[in-house]
């Protein structure tokens, strides 16, 4: 590291804030990715958002395609042709919710999505939750927004929302009879929102699993992600209650360029081989649901047109057991892994960046990188080339009662099909993967995130307002 | 009062041209969009001193329309929005101490107003007129609804009153069984008798100190001080085994012990009756709103959770009865919420039957209900959903009733 550090670069810029250091990548010189951010945000809809981040930033700037504002005053458009929250740079703290629908009445679900949705473009831009706000409003009413980020900015907040397959054929009972379609959403179900399978190992909580409506929160501040999940869960009541929630920290992935590679909590670097917001082409083929998707389920009878431009967001709260990985050898823990721990190297070689070379062998024939490490077996290449964009976080919630942490990955990651870019990856890591003597698979969840909202009216104060007919997140799935 | 309003004239004229320079200023309150809950609001600031009042506009079109008052004096503030007439009030901030700024938001009609801030809290105040302009948007009935709430406060005492009669006969047979050892009869008549109780807590809970003489629980009990009331009854008549009393034996009341216990709910009890039924007694609207209110709170933090009734797992009776009475306290009122706020008052009568429903499926006052411990983790789960989803409309009762 200090070696690379010290290579002065005339395209260096910081990468991020400063107090993080400069990036690796730009001091490495790969200063391209701004250039290469701003074609994704036209193909992003990420609109006005784009236009005033850049040149007039200043040189403290974040490099970040689709912020308005540096730093924690970042505010990301909540509307787009995609929604915000997934090739977004990967914010430091997450609080993600799922929610179980409570009503059989389909206009209440649509009336809190509406509801959700003017909030959720209010919130992102650092708004309280309501027109009145906190600490306004009748004296003898609740205000209408909680007030525990009234004097924080918006810290890049992103909300984005997805719908668990539950939402459209129910929950099937432990008879196994057939759960109940209370929305008339059946014929809607993609056939990409599949039930996952049981990988072995997997020991999921139903109490930690699945859920009718997902809601991401990423932000730099965990205050403002809980104060945004804590608004909409106030504006459920009576419609959806939360089912389970899960707080992240210390970001694993880093989904653009721009950002430093960060590590888990076994103390590897995570995402390195990330899909980056740069990669447009990537995107389009790992990320979002083609229009293709749609042909192929209307021809089994299925309408699920309303899934293209979105993506499947794959969850899975992974706990390792990191008192026993703490006990193992350096050996053994780049062995497992596949790369180096300190700077991320593939162990055929190269530096973090370089793509592992699985063919090298070294002196006694065995290959470099182990035939059952995670590098290996992860690999794009093991699964037709297949990529995820993961955005996973660290979490710790407390300890078990035999005094160890209960700590370890939420992974989170978007694929354009999890049949094709989750399971076969999951499966084979589950039955081979060298690390799975450290991991426990205990919550999960599937969630089709449909496309963005293209716009949200703005009332008299010019801020984003409630009206009978505006548009809202997942409308076309209503339509 | 002589001196001051010829003061005041001369301030306050002198204010009106100064905003009157800056015409835009209330173009802010566009007349576009204010429906629904997430309407823009026109703002207009009051700075209320010792001798001046003045707004930041004397004019706003029709809607939703905040005063956000800022006391720059030195002594407490008011601050009203007056009829046309200078006498009846629209709505009013009170209270507002120096330095301090408070929100006004009231919905407006067009037409004539007069603006007031009342520094110090006393005399006629500073007064300068207040314009509406009609933007198109629909405004509220604002009418005066006195007379509704002045009914609605007459007939909430009645029922407070009715309940505690009941409440005090059904009590004395109780405690009368209980004291003689006939623990069959005490325990079938404990979860009915409470019911009277639960209906009506908060108006017991604001006599301070009769509520935790008679509904203090155990967990809450301060080291040292005396149990009486109900649980304490409760415990004796559901005896628990050691494990669930702290891994100690439970000593059961003696006679004496007893007869001291049942005296003592009695004579509480009494004294509750005698309260709610003195001359000078009333239940003022906000009250019996907030009241309400209270009464799914109770419900959400102690029954929801099967705290209360820990010995006797009685808990639906108690849970079906602040339900019971906080229905009854916006009926009295459903008529004013409905002219007011018809959406809050269709989603409130909805939920209330959702929530009765649900309580019906697992019993009632004549068949007895189900014991707490008995429900699944499900059926829990179901019943505190359905109270938040009552819970969040409620609280919003309120501000509904008394539109401040």
């Amino acid at each position: 590291m200090p070696t690379a550090d010290a290579v002065p670069d005339p395209s260096s810029r910081p990468a991020e804030p400063a107090s993080r250091g400069l990036s690796r990548r730009a001091l490495l010189g790969w200063g391209g990715g701004l250039a290469a951010g701003a074609a994704v945000g036209a193909a992003g809809g990420f609109g006005v958002a784009r236009a005033s981040a850049g040149p007039t930033a200043g040189p403290a700037a974040t490099p970040d395609p689709g912020a308005t504002g540096v730093g924690a005053h970042r505010t990301y458009a909540f509307t787009g042709a995609h929604q915000a929250g997934i090739v977004t740079p990967a914010q430091d703290r997450l609080y993600l919710a799922t929610f179980d629908v409570t009503t059989d009445d389909r206009d209440r679900l649509v009336d809190l999505l509406r509801r959700w949705t003017v909030m959720a473009a209010r919130l992102t831009q650092g708004l309280p939750a309501g027109s009145l706000g906190p600490s306004s409003g009748p004296y003898d009413a609740p205000p209408d927004d909680t007030g525990e980020a009234a004097d924080l900015p918006a810290a890049g907040l992103t909300l984005t929302f997805g719908f668990g397959r539950s939402l459209f054929v129910g929950t099937p009972g432990a008879d196994g009879s057939p759960g109940v379609d209370r929305f008339g959403l059946a014929a809607r179900l993609p056939a990409a929102l599949v039930e996952l399978p049981h990988f072995p190992g997997d020991d999921l909580d139903p109490a930690r699993s699945d859920g009718d409506l997902v809601v991401q929160a990423c932000a730099d501040d965990p205050q403002v992600a809980v104060h945004a999940v804590r608004n909409l869960a106030r504006a459920a009541f009576g419609t959806a209650t939360l089912r389970w929630a899960q707080l992240g920290y210390g970001r694993t992935s880093s989904t653009s360029t721009s950002q430093r590679t960060p590590r888990n909590l076994f103390g590897f670097k995570d995402g390195t081989s990330n899909v980056k917001a740069e990669e447009t082409e990537a995107l389009d083929e790992h990320v979002w649901v083609p229009a293709s998707a749609a042909d192929e389920d209307a021809a089994a009878g299925t309408d699920s047109a309303w899934m293209t431009g979105g993506s499947y967001l794959v969850a899975r709260r992974i706990r390792m057991t990191i008192e026993t990985w703490d006990r193992s050898s350096l050996r053994e823990q780049e062995a497992v892994v596949g790369r180096t721990k300190g700077e991320g190297a593939p162990l055929s070689g190269g530096t973090e960046f370089t793509e592992p070379d699985l063919a090298a062998t070294g002196a006694d024939d065995a290959p470099l990188v182990p035939a059952d490490s995670h590098v290996r077996l992860a690999h794009p290449t093991m699964h037709g080339g297949a990529r995820m964009l993961r955005r996973g976080y660290n979490f710790t919630d407390g300890n078990d009662g035999l005094g160890r942490l209960d700590a370890g990955l939420f992974f989170l990651a978007f694929v354009t099909d999890p049949r094709t870019h989750f399971i076969p990856v999951q499966s084979a890591l589950a039955t081979r993967d060298a690390l799975r003597e450290y991991l426990l698979h205990t919550g999960s969840g599937l969630f089709a995130v449909p496309p963005g909202v293209p716009s949200v009216p703005t009332g008299a104060d010019g801020t984003p307002t409630l009206t009978e007919d505006a548009p809202f997140v997942g409308e076309t799935l209503f339509a | 009062m002589p001196r001051r309003p010829l003061a005041l004239v001369g301030l306050v004229a002198l204010a009106l041209p100064l905003t009157a320079c800056v015409p835009n200023e209330t173009a802010e309150v566009s007349a576009a969009g204010t429906a629904g809950a997430g309407g823009g609001t026109g703002t207009v600031t009051v700075s209320s001193t010792a001798d001046a009042c003045e707004l930041s506009e004397d004019t706003a079109p029709s809607g939703t329309l905040r005063f956000t008052v800022v006391n720059d004096g030195s002594d407490v503030t008011e601050f009203y929005l007056l009829a046309e007439d200078g006498l009846r009030v629209v709505s009013e901030v009170e209270n507002v101490g120096p330095g301090l700024s408070r929100d006004l938001v009231v919905q407006v009609a067009p037409g004539t107003y007069v603006a007031q801030c009342k520094p110090g809290m006393v005399g006629d105040g500073i007064r300068s007129d207040f314009t509406v302009t009609d933007s198109g948007t629909p405004v509220g009935p604002t009418g005066d609804v006195a007379e509704q709430l002045a009914a609605a406060e007459a007939s909430y005492l009645a029922y407070v009153r009715d309940q505690s009669g009941a409440l005090i006969a059904a009590t004395q047979e109780f405690a009368a069984a209980y004291a003689a050892g006939d623990d069959a009869t005490a325990r079938s008549l404990y979860a009915p008798t409470r019911v009277h109780w639960e209906r009506i807590e908060p108006v017991a809970e604001s006599f301070g100190d009769l509520d935790p003489l008679l509904d203090l629980r155990e967990a809450d009990l301060e080291e040292g001080a005396t149990w009486t009331g109900w649980h304490l009854v409760e415990k004796d008549l559901w005896q628990p085994a050691p494990e669930a009393n702290g891994g100690v034996a439970y000593t059961p009341l003696t006679p004496e012990q007893r007869q001291v216990a049942a005296d003592d709910l009695v004579a509480n009890t009494q004294r509750l009756v005698d309260q709610v039924n003195a001359q000078d007694f009333t239940v003022a609207a906000f009250q019996v709103s907030n009241g309400a209110k209270e009464l799914l709170d109770e419900v959400a933090t102690g029954k929801v959770t099967g705290e209360e009734e820990i010995w006797s797992h009685t808990d639906l009776w108690d849970f079906a009865a602040n339900v019971d009475g906080a229905d009854v306290a916006y009926g009295v009122l459903a008529d004013v919420v409905t002219e007011r706020d018809p959406e809050l008052a269709t989603e409130l009568t909805e939920r209330f039957d959702t929530l009765q429903g649900l309580l019906a499926q697992h019993g009632s006052y004549d068949a007895g209900f189900a014991g707490y411990d008995t429900l699944t983790d499900a059926q829990v789960k179901e019943l505190a959903a359905a109270v938040d989803a009552l819970s969040e409309p409620l609280s919003r009762l309120t501000a509904t009733v008394t539109g401040a």
